[in-house]
């Protein structure tokens, strides 16, 4: 998503340290990535004042919380349709919405996949993990056949969804995965994906080291490779992402599977936005509109 | 009784029942007549069974009443359907080639078109509907020029060809019953006064726009989607956003989203919409961001009858979303009303950040009626409360330590920065929380942070009580008979005291328009006085009855219901009143006669 014109003159680690400090078992990715999304913030510079961050429940969705920018800690898998609501009243705010892939994938599943088609212009960090982890350890939609947890102990029979094939298939213009243990890495995704303009859709590795005992940081670390070390990738070609999406394995690909810029913004599709953010404008429909309204009817 | 004129047109859908419809309303309210329309319709694109029904008159109209006075049955089961519903002085007007009459009552003209003779029906498909037009209006007193400019107006877009056709069909039907039928005994009046024409959709959208909402957004749902259409329509130069979203769960959130940023927005949907708006209401009400949620309702349960009005939802909405929490619940009472309710609620739940509720039905929603286009007042009081919209007020610039989104105050009303005010950066949260908004309800849970949260929300009740209108009572405080009724019911039971009256029954009638808060004691101060009280509504469990006695503990003597689908008529109420003051029941279910 695009970044506010204003720039904060100084912005550091400390200005976007939240009033409490996270809550997550020690070691959970999302520290990881909440580290890179405030480093992401600094070194664009967004004033936090300008920057919404918008959840819906679950570990991940607490983040709101642990960063100093506005936040909205909504309800469970709504994130997405509160956040399109708040950016088209007021298209000048930065809109980030975090999340769990439950919260995402599963419960929200209706949302994400037309926020993407209308190409709402934010960025969605979904924090994959895998599991359910503060119901204590169910199977997610992201959880793979035959991975034991509490409500399938004999395993998992169901398919997971592939949430970057599915975001590349309902139209997101930004498709990315990240690694919380690749900070660096990361940070750069965020960065690019507050930039894109557009709907930017970044699915991170996020371990629960306490209830996927499958997928950790060791199951991981082997496996990602970077699509940006693979010279001759193209991020503009949907068919390849496609075909890398489907990769897991030995080889899981972790950075911008895609990207194009050719499609008009929600916010930028609908001409009532011309004349500026709704938020600032006068509520008052003008007399001589308001008189023909009512000549219509007579 | 005031002198009123019905007309009722009957065909399949896809006949062209509508077209008739709005040619007759605009040469009434060209006339400076009042209307009102109530059409009796199914979830059909084409076929099946519709009735149209149009009362007109030189005073207000306030129910569809009880008798048709010209009927124009498009086909055979209109006219198997309707005929024996007409009395002495009504007549019917039908296309002799294919329609045979049956037995009508005495008195009632019979008028056949013969069709074929009088228009080219191998050119024109609906010569029949545009002759019974010129002919009903010769018999209803009105000179041809009023019909030839509607119907110019109305085929002007097809071309010079289609109008002179239709004004020479029409101008055939209404020569041939100035020779043939006979004209009825009262022409209609005509008045210098001006009318707006519209549905209660149409007037609760404008309303929104005039209370200044900036977004809103909808699922297609009946009998709402008119709202959204009106909005679609209208968005660009109302400068309103307007959004079609993927499901109503998505619909209340984005309201939320939008109302957070700092616009007034609203959405609209009937019952099974907002069942699945529920928790979205709670979200709401904790993070106190305010919004208005119409309900059209329709009748229930589950997809219930699409097509059909009901009071059943005002326990859903009693009842709406989990846990205590304050909201306004409001009925509109007329279609005026539906316009003049909305900047009334938004007024009230901006200054004490809670939901809204507009209680309607469809009986409103797609009912029709003519307007004093004073009533459309588009400069309305804006009142937004204690919204912060930019830093750096008297009392100097805020830092975002200082500033707390939930500060517990008297009123419980904390004053509201929207996001992107410089100094007020804070996280809103479904979650319990204290007055910064950091959660008290994971990691630090404390009951007496969370009672005071509680107590402050709860406490804004208070004040919007204050706010609200207390109801009124109208008609003679020494009535026979008090109607208690709600919203919709309005109109109808004040012409069924009027016929009361008229018969020596003396009734007053006490109309709820505000719901929560119900202002209980004001109610029961008023029934108090009354001799027989009688609670009218359209469901079949009396809601409201059971509604008011656990607010109030008052019982009232009977009750009027009807859960059929089809809105009261006036003699509905009038014979249950008069069956009751006789002793014979204390609950009167009437049957309705139409078949529709």
């Amino acid at each position: 998503m695009a970044t506010s014109a204003q720039r904060a003159s100084q912005l550091t680690i400390a200005d976007l340290k939240g009033k409490v400090d996270p809550d997550w078992c020690p070691g959970c990715g999302d520290f990881g990535v909440l580290a890179a999304v405030q480093k992401a913030l600094v070194e664009l510079r967004i004033p936090t004042h300008n920057v919404v961050t918008i959840s819906g429940i679950g570990c991940s969705s607490n983040f709101p919380g642990y960063i100093n920018t506005y936040g909205m800690h909504t309800l469970h898998g709504r994130a997405l349709a509160v956040a399109t609501g708040l950016k088209l009243a007021n298209h000048e705010l930065t809109v980030l919405v975090t999340g769990g892939d439950g919260d995402g994938f599963g419960i929200g599943g209706n949302h994400f996949v037309h926020s993407m088609r209308r190409n709402v212009d934010l960025l969605y960090i979904v924090m994959d993990n895998q599991i359910y982890g503060l119901t204590t350890g169910q199977t997610s939609p992201t959880s793979r056949i035959g991975m034991k947890t509490k409500s399938m102990p004999f395993g998992n029979i169901e398919a997971p969804v592939n949430p970057i094939s599915l975001a590349l298939a309902a139209g997101a213009t930004f498709v990315a995965r990240g690694f919380s243990g690749e900070q660096k890495h990361l940070t750069e995704l965020i960065k690019q994906g507050i930039l894109h303009q557009g709907f930017s859709f970044l699915d991170v590795f996020s371990p629960c080291v306490t209830y996927n005992h499958d997928n950790t940081y060791q199951w991981f670390r082997p496996r990602v490779k970077k699509l940006e070390e693979d010279s001759v990738y193209d991020a503009a070609d949907w068919t390849g992402a496609m075909e890398k999406s489907l990769l897991w394995g030995d080889e899981i690909p972790i950075g911008k599977f895609f990207e194009r810029t050719d499609v008009p913004t929600l916010h930028g599709a609908e001409p009532v936005l011309n004349e500026g953010a709704l938020v600032h404008r006068d509520p008052r429909v003008p007399p001589d509109v308001a008189r023909s309204f009512v000549e219509e009817l007579m | 009784m005031k002198p009123t004129f019905a007309i009722g047109i009957a065909g399949a859908a896809g006949q062209g029942v509508a077209t008739p419809g709005d040619i007759f309303a605009k040469i009434f309210s060209r006339r400076g007549l009042n209307l009102n329309a109530y059409n009796a319709y199914q979830s059909i694109i084409r076929g099946g069974h519709t009735f149209l029904t149009i009362r007109t008159g030189a005073e207000k109209i306030t129910s569809m009443g009880d008798r048709i006075d010209l009927l124009i049955p498009l086909n055979q089961d209109s006219m198997d359907r309707h005929l024996r519903l007409l009395t002495a002085g009504a007549a019917c007007i039908y296309n002799a080639d294919t329609i045979q009459p049956g037995a009508a009552a005495a008195g009632v003209q019979l008028c056949p078109l013969p069709v074929s003779k009088l228009a080219d029906i191998t050119r024109n498909k609906v010569a029949q509907n545009t002759l019974a037009i010129g002919a009903g209006l010769h018999m209803m007193g009105i000179g041809f020029p009023a019909l030839e400019q509607v119907l110019q107006e109305q085929f002007k877009k097809k071309g010079e060809t289609m109008v002179v056709e239709n004004i020479g069909v029409a101008r055939a039907g209404y020569d041939y019953a100035a020779a043939h039928f006979t004209a009825f005994v009262n022409p209609l009046p005509k008045t210098e006064n001006r009318y707006a024409i519209l549905s209660g959709n149409i007037a609760m959208a404008m309303g929104g726009a005039a209370a200044g909402v900036k977004f809103y957004c909808a699922y297609p749902m009946s009998p709402s989607t008119g709202v959204l259409h009106w909005m679609a329509a209208h968005a660009r130069k109302a400068g309103i956003m307007v959004r079609q979203v993927e499901d109503e769960i998505g619909v209340i959130n984005m309201t939320i989203g939008a109302a957070h940023a700092g616009v007034r927005a609203m959405c609209a949907t009937s019952g099974g919409g907002f069942a699945l708006m529920s928790e979205g209401l709670g979200m709401s009400a904790m993070i106190e961001t305010p919004v208005v949620v119409i309900n059209c309702q329709r009748a229930g349960p589950s997809t219930g009858v699409p097509t059909k009005t009901e009071q059943g939802d005002l326990w859903q909405m009693l009842g709406a979303a989990f846990g205590d929490y304050p909201r306004v619940i409001a009925a509109p009472l007329d279609i005026g009303d539906c316009f003049q309710l909305i900047p009334e609620m938004f007024n009230i739940v901006d200054r004490f950040q809670c939901p809204g509720l507009v209680l309607c039905d469809l009986l409103l929603s797609e009912g029709r009626l003519s307007v004093d286009p004073k009533e459309l007042d588009f400069g309305p009081a804006i009142d937004r409360g204690e919204l912060i919209t930019s830093n750096g007020t008297s009392s100097g610039v805020a830092t975002d330590g200082d500033y707390k989104r939930y500060r517990i105050t008297e009123s419980g009303i904390s004053p509201r920065a929207i996001p992107g005010v410089p100094g007020h950066v804070h996280t809103v949260a479904t979650d319990e929380h204290q007055e910064d908004g950091i959660l008290i309800s994971d990691e630090f849970t404390d009951p007496t942070k969370r009672r005071a949260m509680m107590e402050k929300r709860m406490r804004k009740m208070v004040g919007i009580e204050a706010a609200v209108p207390r109801p009124v009572l109208s008609g003679r405080p020494d009535a026979g008979v008090t109607l208690i009724g709600w919203g919709s019911t309005k109109g109808v039971i004040e012409e069924a005291c009027e016929i009361l009256c008229e018969q020596g029954i003396t009734a007053n009638q006490l109309q709820i328009r505000w719901l929560v808060p119900l202002h209980g004691e004001a109610i029961l101060e008023i029934l108090q006085s009354s001799r027989h009280t009688i609670i009218v509504e359209n469901n079949y469990s009396g809601q409201f009855a059971r509604y008011l006695r656990s607010e109030t503990s008052f019982v009232p003597n009977g009750h009027i219901r009807k859960y059929d689908g089809e809105p009261f008529m006036p003699h509905h109420i009038v014979e249950a009143v008069k069956e009751q003051l006789a002793g014979k029941t204390k609950l009167s279910v009437p049957a309705h006669e139409i078949m529709v």
